[in-house]
């Protein structure tokens, strides 16, 4: 879908508000165009920060910011032609919904015609055609993030950043709106910078997620890699659930590694970025890649003893003690099997040692 | 579902509008005597004094009370041609009286006001009393006439006639230069003395220009409250609520001492070389005096409704403007201008009302040229001790405030305002 795959680029960007401390640290993305890229990061960051500096809000301290090929750094918000979802929506409240959508477009010195038609078109992908006339303090706030990235849409900008616009949604609200937005970004193909501190909220709706820590992106990729395998120990306690084994190399071949816990006992590992004995690591494992009771192709198999038995619904999660880890998480599918399932009793857990990514000591 | 068919009962039976109507009762009694003192404070302090001072400002009681037989006989002369025998009788009855009382003085100079000459036809009739020259059995008509040719004369007992009503509109009139001549009509005073009319336009004046100028000043300044971060925030606001604690009459002093002929602002002024020391100009003592303090002092009042309007509205909605394609200025005219405008009208509305009615700053730094009606109602007050005409100006200023409020209404609307 995607022809140029540098739309919107990053090079060598740094930001500094205070002159000591580096916000943003020589950052460098490539953005393709058409693409749904999600900047991920807990709060301070730097993700929305960066976000601030594509929409012209804030200036780059140091390297330039490209968009389809020329640099934008000195280019004025009002003419980035650049579209934005805002945190709390910021409709205008003095102005109706059409007025809300037709704002970018007057300054833009459409006709009229020309503007109800693109309104009409906006507000029903949104559907809520028929809600011209209202206020948006009348509407539901889901109603008004509607409202707020038709408007965002309507003067066919592109670029549409969108600034954690599902914070203030409830839970069921904001899963339906995440698939309305990834489906109106499929149906139009804008390019979409989103930004948000909601894993979940990324791995649905994004093509590749950014991860933000400590003003760097730590790691880029598609929403099933940065799951399945994670570059560093920050990604991976970051994205989805985990369990950690914290301990030194003792034996390191190609695809396989032998890690000496500091809880005692021993376990194996995929090296992924340790490459010398003697190095400090920490293993993550993700909960469902444990089972309990393995068969004897599993190359790690340890005993634990049951602490905690939590009921999910469709799943029960089990906590246990195992090789000195006793927040080791386990989740077990709610069947008929797992009888012997209780408090205090020991069973046998085996993982494969591809599953176990030994990542930096972090 | 019919509502009207099926009334909502308790579990009692009672309708349910009629319990929640029972104990909501409760509530809105201790909510009434939890206000009450307040209510009870405006009544003494507030609604009693203006009606004392309405009832003042159209009394006309005392003549009424001086001359009681002669109005009762006065009132089936119909005015046209020189009363009877009886309204003459009566005067003389009355009038005896009040020379018994001492009262004959303040008799005179108040029919003198109704018209030029009473008092020394009055003083006339005074010594003819004294010295018993009237015969109480002769005709009272032909002695009373033979006095002065002005009792004589119809005008003089009409002057009389008009003064018979307990309440009159004379102090009104004469707040906007006008009074009722001899044939009851109203009509201007002589050009040369009409006074109050130019105080009320002064006033007017002043007080729009003032708010003019609070405003040109103050939304800047509320602006950069509202956006600039917390410590410095601070401070400016510190610096805007310092005059504000200052004492009024302070703050007039040292503008005084700021704008004065030899003062520092014109000292500043032929240093720099912009005016020659033999030129100097006035700055004080006259308009320009009284819209620098009034601005001065003023300006908190804007800055503090449109500071608390700015604050609620938040940066996003610029930024929003700016995103959208619109340039600064069109994000500020057509986002966040018309966002502030519950503040502009509540600072204008305060600041005017405030101006309009404003007394120390003009008084002192106004001169002749630069004092308002404030300045006239408490010369009235204190000096002429013509306490029923500074009723009746002060109550035409709460009207005129009134009047404002009632177009802001009409023009913004009262809901639109927002202290805070």
């Amino acid at each position: 879908m995607s022809n140029n795959k540098e739309f919107v680029k990053f090079a060598k960007v740094d930001k500094s508000y205070d002159g000591k401390v580096l916000v943003v640290k020589d950052l460098n993305l490539d953005i393709a165009e058409g693409e749904f890229i999600t900047m991920l990061g807990p709060s301070g960051s730097g993700k929305t920060t960066c976000l601030m500096m594509l929409a012209g809000f804030e200036t780059p301290t140091n390297g330039e910011i490209y968009l389809d090929g020329n640099p934008i750094s000195n280019i004025p918000p009002h003419k980035r032609g650049i579209g934005m979802v805002f945190q709390n929506y910021a409709l205008f409240p003095h102005m109706t919904v059409y007025e809300n959508l037709a704002f970018p477009l007057r300054v833009r010195k459409i006709s009229k015609d020309e503007i109800d038609k693109k309104v009409d078109k906006a507000l029903s992908m949104v559907s809520l055609a028929g809600y011209e006339s209202r206020m948006p303090g009348q509407l539901s706030g889901g109603q008004q993030q509607r409202v707020a990235v038709a408007r965002a849409l309507v003067f066919d900008p592109a670029v549409v950043l969108m600034d954690e616009p599902l914070g203030a949604l409830d839970k069921n609200l904001r899963e339906s709106m995440q698939y309305e937005i990834k489906h109106i970004h499929e149906s139009i193909g804008v390019t979409v910078v989103y930004v948000t501190h909601d894993q979940g909220e990324a791995l649905t709706m994004s093509n590749r997620i950014a991860v933000f820590n400590d003003g760097k992106v730590q790691q880029l990729s598609s929403p099933d890699q940065l799951y399945e395998s994670p570059v560093n120990s920050f990604v991976a306690k970051f994205i989805g659930e985990n369990n950690t084994f914290v301990g030194e190399v003792v034996d390191v071949s190609k695809d396989k590694c032998k890690v000496k816990l500091n809880g005692g006992g021993e376990i194996f590992a995929n090296p992924i970025s340790v490459k010398s004995k003697g190095e400090k690591t920490t293993v993550s494992l993700r909960p469902e890649r444990a089972l309990i009771n393995p068969d004897g192709k599993m190359d790690n198999s340890h005993k634990g003893k049951i602490e905690e038995v939590i009921y999910h619904g469709d799943h029960t999660r089990v906590r246990l003690n195992l090789l000195g880890n006793n927040e080791f998480i386990l989740k077990v599918p709610n069947s008929s099997a797992n009888l012997d399932i209780k408090l205090g009793n020991e069973i046998n857990i085996g993982w494969n040692s591809t599953d176990a990514r030994a990542l930096d000591p972090k | 579902m019919s509502s009207e068919t099926n009334k909502i009962l308790t579990t009692d039976g009672i309708p349910l509008e009629e319990s929640l109507k029972k104990a909501e009762r409760k509530n809105k009694i201790k909510a009434f005597l939890l206000v009450s003192p307040l209510l009870l404070f405006l009544i003494i302090t507030y609604i009693f004094p203006i009606g004392e001072m309405f009832t003042r400002s159209i009394d006309d009681k005392m003549i009424t009370n001086m001359l009681p037989n002669t109005f009762k006989s006065m009132e089936k002369w119909d005015g046209q041609d020189m009363p009877e025998e009886d309204v003459f009788k009566n005067f003389y009855i009355d009038f005896k009286n009040l020379v018994e009382k001492k009262e004959h003085g303040k008799l005179a100079q108040r029919l003198n006001k109704e018209k030029n000459g009473f008092n020394t036809i009055l003083k006339k009739l005074f010594r003819q009393i004294q010295r018993n020259k009237i015969d109480e059995n002769g005709s009272f008509k032909d002695q009373i006439t033979s006095i002065h040719k002005r009792f004589d004369n119809v005008e003089y007992w009409r002057a009389i006639k008009r003064t018979a009503p307990p309440y009159t509109m004379a102090k009104y009139l004469k707040g906007m230069d006008l009074y009722l001549d001899e044939k009851g009509e109203i009509s201007q005073v002589a050009e040369d003395r009409r006074i109050h009319r130019i105080l009320w336009l002064r006033t007017l004046e002043v007080a729009f220009f003032v708010t003019i100028f609070c405003f040109l000043m103050g939304y800047p300044i509320a602006h950069l409250l509202a956006t600039l971060p917390m410590k410095y925030s601070n401070l400016l606001m510190i610096c805007v609520l310092l005059p504000f604690w200052t004492s009024l009459l302070v703050r007039t002093a040292s503008w005084m001492i700021l704008l004065q002929q030899q003062g520092i602002v014109n000292d500043f002024f032929v240093m720099i070389g912009l005016v020659a020391d033999d030129s100097r100009p006035e700055m004080m003592y006259n308009k320009v005096g009284t819209y620098v303090a009034m601005t001065q002092i003023l300006l908190p009042f804007m800055v503090l409704p449109l500071y608390s309007v700015m604050k609620t509205i938040s940066p996003s909605l610029m930024r929003a403007g700016k995103s959208l394609g619109g340039t600064p200025f069109v994000a500020f005219w057509k986002v966040y201008f018309p966002l502030t405008i519950p503040g502009i009208g509540a600072g204008c509305l305060l600041v005017f009302i405030l101006a309009i009615g404003y007394y120390i700053t003009p008084a002192l730094v106004g001169g002749a040229s630069g004092t308002l009606i404030s300045n006239q109602i408490a010369y009235h007050m204190k000096t002429t001790l013509d306490w029923s005409f500074a009723s009746a100006m002060g109550l035409m200023l709460l009207t005129g405030v009134l009047v404002v409020y009632w177009i802001y209404n009409k023009l913004v609307g009262v809901d639109n305002i927002k202290l805070g």
